[in-house]
């Protein structure tokens, strides 16, 4: 499975549109990594654990999105961009979108 | 008593704050430095479309970064948005940021052999914490397509 976000591949041709897929995954702080981030909020810094956390989450969007486009028949997803968004206090959503193509 | 003990706390943490996030902003800022010199070699491009040849192989490559904010930044920020105007410490907080975000990037591409990166796009979003006061940290995401040249 080809993943880009770019709309054109250089040297392969769309053969067919197969629609918009989509992943998205809503992930919560751990405790123990919320405490610490408390504790950096003094000193500043980089938050390690969070941005761990935001790149699993990253990872299973983008997986979900494959096994979607996976689904339909697609070999490729292209125009890919990522959304992340705050649903209640200490849960962040990763959204992962793009084009579902057919490339030869 | 308690109303003294709350001060003193407070002068604490306003030095602690300080000192610490000084430190942090400058090694950060020699480590970023540093790091885009070593990674000059990779050059990033926003445009949406690739060169038509002479494009071997493509990746998307993504980088990012959660980055807190310091005490002491936390209240010169409270006090400065009273009159509005810049605020400097934040502005670099996310400097630091979206620039080790695009080192992270870079990194990830260099890992590919890939030395050209298209499509460049940041995400900024900054972390609600349990406590309505506690905001203050920023994660910036920078995403793109990595080419192979031929």
């Amino acid at each position: 499975m080809l993943i880009s976000n770019l709309e054109i591949i250089p040297g392969s041709r769309i053969v067919k549109h197969l629609g918009l897929v989509q992943g998205s995954t809503v992930r919560s702080k751990h405790v123990g990594k919320d405490i610490m981030a408390g504790l950096k909020n003094i000193v500043g810094g980089e938050l390690k654990g969070y941005t761990d956390l935001l790149k699993e989450a990253r990872q299973e969007a983008t997986d979900r999105m494959v096994q979607q486009a996976k689904g339909i028949g697609a070999n490729a997803v292209l125009n890919v961009r990522f959304s992340t968004s705050s649903i209640t206090q200490g849960a962040a959503e990763m959204l992962a979108y793009g084009t579902a193509v057919v490339l030869e | 008593m308690a109303d003294f003990l709350d001060l003193i706390v407070f002068v604490i943490l306003m030095v602690v704050g300080y000192t610490a996030g000084r430190m942090a902003e400058r090694r950060h800022y020699r480590s970023i430095l540093a790091r885009e010199q070593e990674l000059g070699g990779v050059m990033v491009f926003s445009n949406r479309f690739p060169p038509l040849s002479g494009v071997r192989g493509q990746a998307l490559v993504a980088g990012s970064v959660v980055i807190s904010e310091d005490y002491f930044k936390r209240v010169v920020s409270g006090i400065q948005s009273i009159f509005g105007g810049r605020l400097r410490s934040y502005e670099s907080l996310l400097d630091r940021a979206r620039r080790e975000a695009v080192l992270r990037m870079k990194e990830e591409a260099r890992g590919k052999g890939s030395r050209m990166i298209v499509n460049v796009k940041f995400q900024t979003f900054s972390i609600p914490g349990r406590n309505p006061r506690s905001y203050g940290a920023v994660e910036v995401m920078a995403y793109g397509t990595a080419l192979t040249q031929a």
